[in-house]
C-alpha cells in the first residue's frame, strides 16, 4: 500500500461469496441509491484511514464493510453501540435459525 | 484554466499532510511530464470528506520507473501514468 513492498500477488480468481455480493450491493446503493448517503470518496477515505495492521488483517470487502460503518456511524445515521447491539442480535439470530 | 500544458514539466510537491491525499506516496518528490489535461474535476480530498469539493484541473503525469524506484530492474523505457490533481504540482526544472 502506497508504494511499500507488498511481495506477489495472488492472481487466482475466487467465486464470490454471498456475503460479499450483498456488501458490494450495499455499498452501491448508499453511493447511487435513491436515499444514497455517501460518495465513493469518502468510502475509499474509510479504507485508507483503517490502522495498518487491520488493512492487513481484512479482507477486501471487509475493508468496505468497515469502512461503510465507519463513514455512516461519523454521520450519525447510528452510533457504534447502536451497531454493536444489532450485530449481537443478528450472530444470535445466525446460531439459533443459521442463515437467512 | 489550467496552470499547465501538455508537455510541460512537473514536480509532484514532497508533502505528506493530514488527512485523506491523492497522490501516490512514490510520485511525491518526483518529475514527470504532463501527459494530458483530463478536465475540471470536484477536489476528491474534499469529497472524501462529504464537502462539495472545488473544481480542479486533474492531470494525467508521466514519469520514468527509474525515476520512482531506486532498484527498478526493467527497461529504461518503462514509464508510469498517474493522475493528479493541480495542487499537487509545481513547475519543474525544465520544460
Amino acid at each position: 500500500m502506497g508504494g511499500l513492498e507488498a511481495g506477489p500477488v495472488d492472481l487466482t480468481e475466487a467465486a464470490y461469496a454471498p456475503w460479499q455480493k450483498r456488501v458490494k450491493a450495499l455499498a452501491l446503493l448508499l453511493i447511487r441509491g435513491d436515499k444514497a448517503q455517501m460518495n465513493v470518496d469518502e468510502l475509499r477515505r474509510g479504507i485508507e484511514d483503517l490502522a495498518p495492521e487491520d488493512y492487513e488483517r481484512l479482507g477486501y470487502y471487509e475493508r468496505w464493510t468497515r469502512s461503510i460503518a465507519d463513514i455512516l456511524t461519523e454521520k450519525g445515521l447510528f452510533t457504534a453501540e447502536e451497531l454493536t447491539v444489532k450485530m449481537a442480535e443478528v450472530e444470535k439470530r445466525w446460531q439459533e435459525q443459521g442463515p437467512k | 484554466m489550467s496552470r499547465f500544458k501538455k508537455g510541460d514539466t512537473v514536480h509532484v510537491r514532497t508533502d505528506y499532510p493530514q488527512g485523506h491525499a491523492r497522490a501516490p506516496y512514490f510520485t511525491r518528490g518526483h518529475q514527470g511530464h504532463i501527459e494530458q489535461i483530463t478536465g475540471p474535476y470536484p477536489n476528491a480530498e474534499e469529497l472524501a470528506y462529504g464537502r462539495p469539493g472545488a473544481q480542479e484541473p486533474l492531470y494525467r503525469v508521466r514519469f520514468r520507473q527509474q525515476a520512482l524506484w531506486p532498484s527498478y530492474q526493467g527497461s529504461p523505457h518503462d514509464t508510469l501514468v498517474a493522475d493528479l490533481y493541480e495542487h499537487w504540482l509545481n513547475p519543474g526544472d525544465r520544460s
